[in-house]
This record gives structure tokens, C-alpha cells and sequence, in this order.
């Protein structure tokens, strides 16, 4: 599972660096200006959000506000329940999976249908999504078509063709039979209250080309002030996460059908969801929600190319969930306190990101509440550091120490059980302690200049 | 050609900075810090070490104790005084001071004293090549080397400045290898609280190195090469290391220049 995770991985990874350069000869102003924009969205989000509902409202679109994704659920769940709906097909969405929809609905006695090939898999396999737009990155082509053979789509292939052949005629068959079909939305653009879906499937259009009911559930934090906007943000996203120049599938979804049209849901809901991210905009975290969940911090990230998602214990792997995950988690806040230590902060996450969120400032920030409020979790692993601090700001001391470490060259030191000194050893050597001698060499030239 | 580096009777400007050994040489690695004392006296500068220096609090301020770090950058930021510009052998220690520093201090009264030490603040190959304006290294190193680019200097100019430094040296090969953007697992107090994906990381960073069959890994910063060090050592393989200041110490006495 590791060696698929890296490989594929690695390989968006290297299409985005390419998707960029070939296009731009400063993909940076990109990145800055995107994040700009979606700053400016969230400092003024109350005024965006009034601007969505009435623009929204004046289409004929529902919208709702959930404070939780409990509400988001049952909100989804009424809707569904007042339009008679039994069956619905649903997009990918992370939001859902953050507030576990699915399972919520089932056992309301509702069927959903994952439409995005790597979703449905991942239903049919009771398993989740270990990447934000590659879900089954976590699993080989063999484990796809055992799934298939055991749902009995057709005997054993693990032919690509055969594979998203047999997803296409099992959806096409949902697609049908569905009521209502739920989506997610890339952006939700407040000058002209419409969302923009981004697809390489097209699953999201047949979500919608049969039945009588759409579903959005979004973030309030995916709002773009202006129809322009999604020129920039088409542009990077598809870049950013596939390495492609623009996502296959681009919709603009502006209200229900209208009088007219041939086809159609006849009622559009849009439900705002909150789901602690007020919370997090009040934090010293807020420039986490400009993510625009690309998923390319997850592709140049060395740790969660070792790890692979679920080494994240939540719905966001990766960088954006070690920074998101213990934020939304709010009063168990120190359940997730561990996460933002799983990262070496080498910064390479901030230089892809295209909305130019500094993932490691974030993560360090996050080290710092971990020490205040969950002291246990976070420190977990971590030698502690009040002695080092007291020599450290005491030269006479430090200077001890200097003349102290040489008994890390006396042989089999490195074997002393100091829980930090063999978790670096049972990999690495040290080299020969030479404290102070640097020192040394120049108190004795000032004494005979040459 | 631009400003090759003036001979010894030519001294560029009499600069005087103020050195930081940085702590990870204090303890294991004198001769970098002495390199990067030599070199910079080569240049013409005035190199003064304050005595009191320790550490610049970037494990604590890692670790996320960032009360133990504040207290320890406290004693860097007293220590440092002055108008003078401070300069490290690593972009760690030194992204530290610019950054990371900053970054701790936030709500703090003193952030002040923080930020005017940010100010000052320079990575030895970034402080050559964009503070004294030297673009081109005499002498001579007659040797293939791989250079490891260490994360904290990302968004500094240390990468370039190093690069272009080391391949201005007459006889000096540079390798390529695979994935030269990537960590090599350090991350300070990372590589004892996750060692196993520390190591992953550090194996692979070593196989791409390895691939390209240098003489010499060098690198800017002595945090990465403790650690990689470590592992090729551990492995019993032979990849000797050096840090940038080496180099170029050496390879002013390899042309008789020092
Ligand atoms: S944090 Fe940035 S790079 Fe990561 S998924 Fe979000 S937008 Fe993409």
C-alpha cells in the first residue's frame, strides 16, 4: 500500500510542476494572488455570506445554514424526507465525509451512491478515502477489480477500460433510479450566487440529469467574491492537484430548472455549513480555510508520502489535516494534538499550496497550543525541553555541558537508555562529541595572532 | 565576469559581523564553524564571536514548548546585541532567527528586539554572495559533490547563493540527483519522536545520492548531514561529508590561497 501511495503520489506531484511551468513563467504571483483573494473572503465573510443567501434566493434556490454537521445532516435528511426521496446519487464531497452523511442517511432509512469511481470503491469496500482527490490512492488495481468480483459486476479483470466500463453501467443504472442527487461545490460565487463543480469523471452532471432534487452542501468558506475570480481558480486547482490545465468537467450551477428547460432538478438546496470553522477563523489558524482542498500538499508531502492518509485519523490527510483535523476537532482538540508534531516541517507544502497558506507556521502554532492545552498527546515522543532551556540561557552551564557530553564517547554511550538518544541511535550513529573545541581554537588564536 | 572574489591584499570591505557557531558545532562539528571563520576572514571581515552564545531555541520552539524557547532566544537576542550583522553556517539556525523567532514572539512586548535580530540575521553562502557581493570562489577542489539543499533555507537565497558559489570552483563537479527538493528527514526533535519515517525519509534521500556516486555530500546546513551522516555511517557505507564552508576553505588552500 505504501509503495502505490508514493508512487502516485509522487507522480502528481512532479505533472503539477510541469502543469505550472509550462503555462506561467511565475507561478508564485498565482499562488499569492489566489490567496489574497480567498483571504479577503474570509475577513469579510459575513458580508460574502449575506451577498450568497440573497443572490441564491433571488434564483429560487433554497439555502439553509447549518451550525454543525449533525444539522447539515438533518437538514439533508428533511429535504430528502419532504420530496418523498428514497435514493439519492452523490458526488464527491468532503464535507460529507466530515460530517459522515452516508452512514447518517442509511440508517434513516435512505440509499446513497458514491458516483466518483474512487469513492464508489471506497464504499463498496466499507473503507475511506485516504487522499482528498485521488480517494483510493491507498489501493491497487487488483483490489479494485476483487471488489467488483465480489459485488458482482463480472467475473475477476483488472483491465482500466474493463474496470471504469463496469462503473459506468453500474452508475448509469443509479443515475436512474435515484431521486435526489447531492453534490459538494469547488467554489461558491457570491456576485452571482452560483457554485462551480470541478469533475474528471462527469459524475456530478449525471448526478443531476435525472432527478427531481439537488443537494449542495458546502463550507462557508468555499466563497469566491466574483464570477472572474473562477478564471484564476479553475486555472490552479486543476494544476495544482492533477497537474492538468484545466479539470475534464467544469459546471456552473445557478438554481433549479427554469421555466423552459428541458431538464433538470426542479429544486435546488444549498446548505452553508459552519462546522467549526467560525472557530477556526477566530484562531491564530484562520489562513487554514482558504484551502481549496487541491490535495497538492499532499503529493510533495515526504511524510504523508511514507505515511499514506489514514496515519492521520480523520477526513483530511496529510499536511491540510494535520493543520485542520485537530482545529475541528474543537473541545477534543487534544485527541488530535499529536498531528501537527507528524511533520518535519520542511515547508515544502507552503511552496505548492495554491492558495499560499503557510502550512508550517500553522503546524508550529498548533505544537504550541498542543504544549498549553494537551500537554500528554502532544508531547508524545517529544524529549522534553526545560532542562536544554536552563543551559541554554545560562552560558556557564552550557559550557559544562559542552565538557559533560564526552561521555558520549566513551564506547557503547550511545546505547545509555535515554528514550531520545536510542530512538536516534537504532538508525543512525553519532559522530565523536567534540564539545567546545571550536571554542578552543579561537581563544587560541586571539592569544598567539599569526 | 562579475566582482571575482579579490585576493587577500584586496580585502572586499571590513565588515565586521558577529559569528554564530551554532550549537550543533559547539558540540560535534568545530571544524565547519572554524571553516566558516576562515573564509570569512578571507574575505576581509572582522569576525567576532560572542562568548556567550548557546543556542538560537529552535528545538523547543519545534517541539512546541515554545516558553523554554522564548527564554533561550531571550538569552540569543542579548547576546547578539549590536548594529552588527549576524551570520551562522546554516539556514536553519538562521530561519530561525529570521523567521521562526518572529513567529514565537508574536504577542510578546520584547518582539521588537525579535525582529531587529531578524533584521541582522544571515546565512554564511546567502551573506558572501548577496551582503559582500562575491559571485565567483578561487582555488580549487578537484572533486565530484552532491548538494543537499536543507528545507529551512527554502524562500532564503541560500540555495542559489550556494550553488553559485560552488560552481564557480575550478575543478568542481556538481551532481545531480533525484528529487533534490526533498527533506531529508531531520526536522530536529522529528527524527527522535517519528524515527522510522525520519529514516524512510533519509533512505531515500541517501539512494538518490548515492545513484549520482559522489565524493562528497555537502550541504549548508550540519543538522541535515548529522543525520544523514549518521545513517550512511550506521549502513556502513562510505560518503564522506562536508559543510559548505569546508569546501570553500578548502579549496582556497588547495590554490594556495589561505
Ligand atoms: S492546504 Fe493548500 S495545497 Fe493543501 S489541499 Fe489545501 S489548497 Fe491544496
Amino acid at each position: 500500500m505504501q509503495s502505490s501511495v508514493f508512487k502516485m503520489a509522487t507522480s502528481l506531484a512532479e505533472k503539477r510542476v510541469s502543469a505550472f511551468q509550462r503555462d506561467y513563467t511565475d507561478p508564485d504571483r498565482l499562488r499569492r494572488l489566489a490567496g489574497q483573494i480567498k483571504q479577503h473572503t474570509l475577513e469579510h465573510l459575513d458580508h460574502y455570506l449575506e451577498l450568497v443567501e440573497k443572490q441564491f434566493r433571488k434564483k429560487g434556490v433554497k439555502v439553509h445554514f447549518a451550525s454543525t454537521g449533525d444539522r447539515c445532516n438533518q437538514i439533508v435528511l428533511d429535504i430528502l424526507q419532504q420530496n418523498d426521496c428514497r435514493k439519492i446519487v452523490k458526488s464527491k464531497s468532503m464535507l460529507s465525509e466530515e460530517t459522515e452523511l452516508n452512514s447518517f442517511l442509511s440508517q434513516h432509512g435512505v440509499e446513497s451512491v458514491e458516483t466518483d469511481l474512487g469513492e464508489l470503491i471506497v464504499q463498496l469496500d466499507n473503507d475511506h478515502p485516504s487522499h482528498i482527490i485521488a480517494p483510493i490512492i491507498h489501493k491497487s488495481r487488483r483490489e479494485m477489480a476483487q471488489c467488483f468480483e465480489r459485488e458482482g459486476l463480472g467475473d475477476y479483470n483488472d483491465e482500466p477500460e474493463v474496470i471504469t466500463r463496469r462503473a459506468r453501467d453500474y452508475l448509469r443504472k443509479q443515475y436512474m433510479e435515484a431521486d435526489a442527487g447531492l453534490t459538494g461545490a469547488n467554489f461558491v460565487v457570491a456576485e452571482s450566487g452560483r457554485i462551480s463543480l470541478v469533475t474528471n469523471e462527469g459524475n456530478a452532471r449525471f448526478c443531476l440529469a435525472a432527478t427531481r432534487v439537488h443537494i449542495v452542501i458546502v463550507g462557508i468558506e468555499k466563497i469566491l467574491p466574483r464570477d472572474r475570480d473562477l478564471a484564476l481558480f479553475h486555472n490552479i486547482i486543476a494544476r495544482s492537484g492533477t497537474g492538468q490545465r484545466l479539470t475534464v468537467y467544469n459546471q456552473f450551477i445557478g438554481g433549479p430548472k427554469a421555466n423552459g428547460q428541458p431538464h433538470g432538478p426542479q429544486e435546488m438546496h444549498v446548505v452553508l455549513v459552519d462546522n467549526r470553522r467560525t472557530e477556526v477563523l477566530a484562531s491564530n489558524c484562520r489562513e487554514i480555510l482558504r484551502c481549496i482542498r487541491c490535495g497538492a500538499c499532499q503529493n510533495i508531502c515526504p511524510v504523508y508520502r511514507q505515511a499514506s492518509g489514514f496515519a492521520y485519523r480523520g477526513t483530511y490527510g496529510g499536511p491540510v489535516g494535520s493543520v485542520l483535523s485537530p482545529l475541528l476537532a474543537g473541545e477534543n482538540f487534544g485527541e488530535k494534538a499529536d498531528l501537527p508534531k507528524a511533520s518535519s516541517l520542511c515547508g515544502a507544502c507552503r511552496e505548492v499550496c495554491p492558495v499560499d497558506i503557510p502550512i508550517p507556521d500553522l503546524l508550529l502554532r498548533l505544537r504550541d497550543k498542543g504544549k498549553r492545552e494537551a500537554p500528554k498527546k502532544s508531547g508524545a515522543g517529544t524529549p522534553p525541553m526545560g532542562i536544554w532551556a536552563t543551559m541554554a540561557s545560562h552560558p556557564a552551564t552550557w559550557n559544562a555541558a559542552l565538557r559533560l557530553g564526552y561521555a558520549l564517547n566513551i564506547p557503547h554511550a550511545q546505547a545509555f537508555p535515554i528514550p531520545a538518544l536510542q530512538a536516534w541511535c537504532n538508525v543512525r550513529k553519532l559522530p565523536p562529541w567534540r564539545g567546545g573545541k571550536f571554542r578552543q581554537w579561537m581563544d587560541d588564536r586571539k592569544d598567539s595572532p599569526k | 565576469m562579475m566582482n571575482p572574489i579579490p585576493r587577500k591584499d584586496q580585502p572586499t570591505r571590513k565588515q565586521k559581523l558577529l559569528f554564530m557557531a551554532t550549537c550543533i558545532c559547539d558540540a560535534f562539528f568545530d571544524d565547519a564553524a572554524r571553516a566558516a571563520v576562515e573564509v570569512l576572514e578571507y574575505l576581509g571581515c572582522e569576525v567576532v564571536f560572542p562568548k556567550g552564545q548557546t543556542c538560537c531555541g529552535q528545538p523547543a520552539f519545534n517541539a512546541g514548548d515554545w516558553k523554554a524557547s522564548r527564554q533561550v532566544v531571550r538569552h540569543t537576542l542579548e547576546v547578539f546585541k549590536g548594529m552588527e550583522p549576524v551570520v551562522a553556517p546554516s539556514g536553519s539556525c538562521t530561519a530561525m532567527l529570521v523567521h521562526g523567532a518572529p513567529l514565537e514572539f508574536e504577542e510578546e512586548e520584547d518582539l521588537s528586539k525579535a525582529l531587529d535580530l531578524a533584521s541582522r540575521s544571515w546565512e554564511l553562502a546567502d551573506f558572501i554572495v548577496n551582503t559582500l557581493g562575491v559571485v565567483r570562489w578561487e582555488g580549487r577542489f578537484p572533486h565530484k559533490i552532491a548538494f543537499h539543499r536543507s528545507c529551512h533555507s527554502r524562500g532564503s537565497g541560500t540555495v542559489e547563493a550556494a550553488l553559485r558559489l560552488l560552481s564557480s570552483i575550478d575543478g568542481l563537479e556538481l551532481a545531480e540527483f533525484g528529487e533534490e527538493n526533498q527533506c531529508c528527514g531531520f526536522g530536529g526533535t522529528f527524527s527522535v519522536s517519528f524515527p522510522n519515517i525520519s529514516a524512510a525519509m533519509g533512505n531515500l534521500k541517501i539512494d538518490h545520492v548515492t545513484a549520482a556516486r559522489p565524493q562528497f555530500l555537502v550541504s549548508a546546513d550540519m543538522g541535515c548531514l548529522l543525520h544523514l551522516g549518521g545513517m550512511i555511517d550506521k549502513a556502513g557505507k562510505q560518503l564522506p561529508r562536508l559543510h559548505l564552508a569546508q569546501v570553500l576553505r578548502d579549496s582556497l588552500k588547495n590554490g594556495g590561497l589561505l
